[in-house]
């Protein structure tokens, strides 16, 4: 047997050029995370104990800023507006999840889609879409009774629309992980339909209701655009930062802010990183799935319910793209594409829209592959075992924060003129790279999601036929993961065309982005062109997502032959 | 060579320290007298198989079993006629157009193998093959393995927790406990001369009887007096006695016999071909002795639930350890 092939020994001394690959690989992924999340995270620390000129003063700008009862008012403001988005955000989802889950109700494919829409618009468009309904001159004004929609209301609202889906989506998980042996155990038992849901469905999606809490929590206090538009005179902290920043150029009462800001973000990060550890912890006991059965009045009432939170929605988004489409709110009515002529090609901000398309573009591509390498070195390769913990904890934080505290990090980091990185101030390399850092989490569970779910042991068995690991990743490693590497790239632009919060303090003119021309329009007045741009946004949003499940599903037909 | 133990005794671990894939804390790992210690994966002669197999789902089987070759840029009909070569050879010839997921349980183990033995390997190690299958085609695939590697010729090191397969498969097998050897030898030896408690407790049924030694062999069990052919140890030394519940004798005339004993039978358990019975022995005082009967045994002396029956165990076969 053995006359047939060259003896295998001489592929020895390859082997330790591959290996070493991996440790200058694994090393770069942390270098970039820390240089990209650690070190603007370290500056605005830094900054908060300086003055502006660099001397340390200790904690002054803390004293100062707790002094002026404006600014200390903010967290105060921040937290209950918090607080009350999550109280109302988490109970309505849950319910509608519920409705998906443990219902016979028809329409479910459809009611869920129109739910999850919110996640493709700008943070600012449901504000203007409120500020349209129940503004000054709103359609709707009387239902708001005399109360101003601007300050908390409107944000309050707003946020609501922007939160629905995350925890939505964190609700049907928790709740599809019902056991239905439980439930028939508890029908042999004779037990009533109320007490079985609260002795079995609570606890068993308890973790889930503290995770979206904390998720909708630390969204609603770190967003920036909602405030900005419709807060009016009511100060919460995001929009603090920016004051102070971009309005009065006083770094650090920003960082000092920032820090304040990041200090939320970090406890519900914590509180979500243990609860998600229970979870998986209870994922794995094998259970039945439990199939709901039909119930002519609950499924009636959970479809109204649904219906209802369905065109709530709706209307929040018809009103952004109807004011698109009409002259002007509420004195001439006529139907018009001046907007988008103006927000596409006549206007200051004509290159906006173009250019979030094209930065979303770049960090699909960046993203995806940084992150999915990154993924697969911290997963499937070994050595430097004292990198990798850190390099998954890094890759958790980036979570926890907010794109506001990161963009002042940046721009305090890169801006700084003795940073060699200088020159990527002001381009569109810096706002990718942000984005890319900001969203990192998410893709990167994701990507740790697909590749466990591989067998550990292809990287031993390549290893064993001499075959270097980057040969097996390619051939293999990526198209098993295929599905999960395009879902990455479709997160990853979607939620780069329509962000702010992190981009705010790095765009150039010439590198404008839509969510910021959408506030700098809507700061001048120009509602029309703002929500035609907004609508510009969530279509081209739309447009990815279909053509990422037709290339889904195109990709499972073709590999139809080995996924079994 | 099997490495036998109970889960967690650090069989597996020692595989993959084998194969590179761990690294040993102390000590050298030597191959044909290379030294292979500090080597990686890919830099050591083996081929390996997982319990999960581990082929490539998105690789046909020619693609999967080829994955060494096409590494070593061989030119292409050398490499078909290769995988061709090692199909046939694990009895799936015609199969290369397919995908793992198309296969049973049982093929994409072969599979599995003929990649494995592909680049020729001086090594072949087997992490546990046989225990994703289900019971028939476990004891099938036994004898198909032993076969192939006997054709093939390679050494082969596999891991099981099985100790039929480990008996059945082997030239040599290891019995591992908590991570150290409690005994390497033949089938026959690991089985007939257990080299400690653990090895006899795990590998087949035993009895073991506390008992005091009196020297010259002779130990005192309960009121009972038996005799071994081991005499290790001195005279009042608590010991223990280990017994296999086939070593005894009942249909030879008992005269002479040593180690005669009067028991009731307390329970049988029906075991297909045989049964075992619960002996109580007054003289014993409590301590129960386990002992086979073919049924045609059963019959012949009318062995029920409650008879009496005298017999004698088989003094070469009393192993004696300390306790």
């Amino acid at each position: 047997m053995s006359a047939v092939l060259p003896a295998p020994a001489a592929a020895a001394p390859r082997v330790h050029v591959a290996d070493l690959l991996v440790r200058a690989l694994l090393i770069l992924g942390g270098f970039g995370l820390a240089l990209f999340l650690l070190a603007p995270m370290a500056v605005i620390f830094i900054r908060a104990v300086q003055d502006n000129n660099g001397n340390y003063v200790g904690f002054v700008h803390f004293a100062n800023y707790f002094a002026t009862p404006a600014l200390a008012r903010s967290v105060w403001n921040s937290l209950w507006v918090s607080l009350a988005v999550t109280a109302i955000t988490v109970p309505a989802a849950f319910v509608f999840a519920y409705a998906l889950t443990r219902s016979c109700m028809p329409f479910k494919g459809t009611l869920r889609l129109i739910a999850l829409i919110p996640l493709l618009a700008p943070s600012l468009l449901p504000a203007i879409a409120f500020i349209q309904w129940f503004g000054n001159q709103g359609a709707l004004k009387w239902v708001m009774g005399g109360v101003s929609v601007y300050g908390a209301p409107g944000i309050i609202m707003s946020e609501v629309f922007n939160c629905f889906p995350h925890a939505l989506m964190i609700l049907i998980a928790a709740l599809a992980l019902a056991d239905g042996r439980l439930y028939e155990a508890a029908d042999a038992l004779g037990t009533r339909r109320l007490r079985k849901f609260f002795t079995i469905t609570v606890p068993s999606c308890k973790y889930g209701l503290i995770s979206a809490a904390t998720v909708v929590f630390t969204y609603a206090i770190s967003d920036f655009g909602a405030p900005k538009v419709i807060g009016g005179n009511f100060n919460v902290l995001a929009v603090d930062v920016f004051k102070q920043v971009i309005g009065q150029f006083n770094f650090s009462i920003g960082a000092v802010v920032g820090l304040l800001l990041l200090v939320p973000s970090v406890v519900a990060f914590g509180i979500d990183w243990v609860v998600r550890r229970r979870l998986t912890a209870s994922l794995t006991t094998r259970s039945v799935p439990f199939v709901p059965r039909p119930r002519p009045l609950f499924d009636g009432l959970m479809l109204g319910y649904c219906a209802l939170v369905c065109a709530l929605l709706l209307g929040v988004l018809g009103m952004a793209v109807y004011t698109s489409l009409i002259n002007l709110w509420p004195y001439n009515l006529g139907f018009t594409l001046k907007h988008y002529r103006y927000a596409l090609i006549a206007g200051d901000y004509a290159p906006a829209f173009w250019n979030s398309l094209k930065m979303g573009g770049w960090t699909a591509l960046i993203g995806t592959v940084f992150v999915f390498c990154t993924a697969y070195l911290l997963e499937k390769t070994r050595g430097l075992g004292a990198l990798r913990p850190a390099l998954r904890l890094l890759a958790l934080l980036s979570m926890a924060v907010p794109g506001l505290v990161l963009g002042l990090g940046y721009i305090m980091f890169f801006n700084h003129p003795a940073n060699p990185l200088n020159f990527l101030y002001q381009t569109m390399a810096i706002l990718a790279i942000s984005t890319v850092v900001h969203y990192y989490t998410s893709g990167h569970l994701t990507a740790v999601t697909a590749l466990k779910a591989l067998d550990d042991e292809y990287e031993s068995v390549s290893a064993s036929l001499k075959v270097p690991f980057y040969k097996t990743f390619w051939r293999v490693t990526v198209p098993v993961c295929l599905p999960a590497i395009l879902e990455i790239a479709r997160y990853y632009f979607v939620v780069s065309i329509s962000t702010l919060s992190c981009v705010v303090f790095l765009y150039a003119p010439h590198t404008i982005l839509a969510a910021v021309a959408i506030m700098n329009m809507d700061e001048a007045g120009d509602v029309g062109p703002a929500a035609a741009l907004g609508t510009l946004v969530v279509l081209a949003s739309v447009g990815v997502c279909l053509v990422y499940a037709l290339a889904t599903r195109l990709l499972i037909a073709k590999s139809q032959a080995w996924r079994a | 060579m099997c490495l036998l133990g109970p889960s967690g005794c650090g069989k597996t671990t020692l595989l993959r320290i084998i194969a590179g894939l761990e690294t040993q804390t102390r000590g050298r790992v030597i191959q044909n007298g290379r030294d292979i210690s500090a080597l990686p994966p890919a830099g050591r002669d083996y081929g390996i198989v997982f319990q999960s197999y581990a082929l490539f789902p998105n690789l046909s089987v020619e693609e999967n079993v080829g994955y060494g070759l096409t590494n070593r840029r061989l030119p292409r009909g050398q490499i078909r006629a290769r995988v061709a070569e090692l199909l046939k050879l694990v009895g799936l010839p015609g199969s290369e157009a397919k995908y793992p997921s198309q296969l049973s349980g049982g093929q994409q183990q072969r599979i599995a193998l003929a990649r494995a033995l592909a680049t020729s390997p001086g090594l072949l190690l087997l992490d546990e093959p046989l225990s994703a299958l289900d019971a028939l085609e476990r004891v099938r695939l036994r004898g198909e393995i032993r076969s192939l590697q006997e054709k093939v010729g390679v050494t082969t090191i596999m891991v099981t927790h099985d100790q039929e397969e480990a008996l059945s498969m082997a030239d040599r097998v290891v019995v591992m406990n908590h991570g150290a050897l409690e005994q390497v030898g033949t089938p026959r030896e690991i089985y007939e001369t257990p080299a400690s408690p653990f090895v006899a407790d795990f590998v087949g049924r035993v009895n073991v009887l506390k008992a005091v030694s009196l020297g010259g062999g002779r130990y005192r069990a309960g009121r009972l007096a038996l005799t071994s052919s081991e005499n290790s140890l001195a005279a009042g030394q608590p010991a223990r006695l280990y017994l296999r519940p086939e070593d005894r004798v009942v249909d030879m005339p008992l005269n002479g016999q040593p180690n005669q004993i009067s028991g009731r039978i307390a329970k049988i358990e029906y075991l297909g071909g045989h049964c075992l019975a619960q002996m109580q022995v007054a003289e014993l005082e409590g301590q129960p002795l386990s002992v086979y009967f073919s049924l045609n045994q059963m019959r012949d002396l009318g062995i029920r639930e409650g008879s009496e029956l005298t017999f004698a165990l088989r003094a070469d076969r009393i192993r004696v350890f300390a306790s």
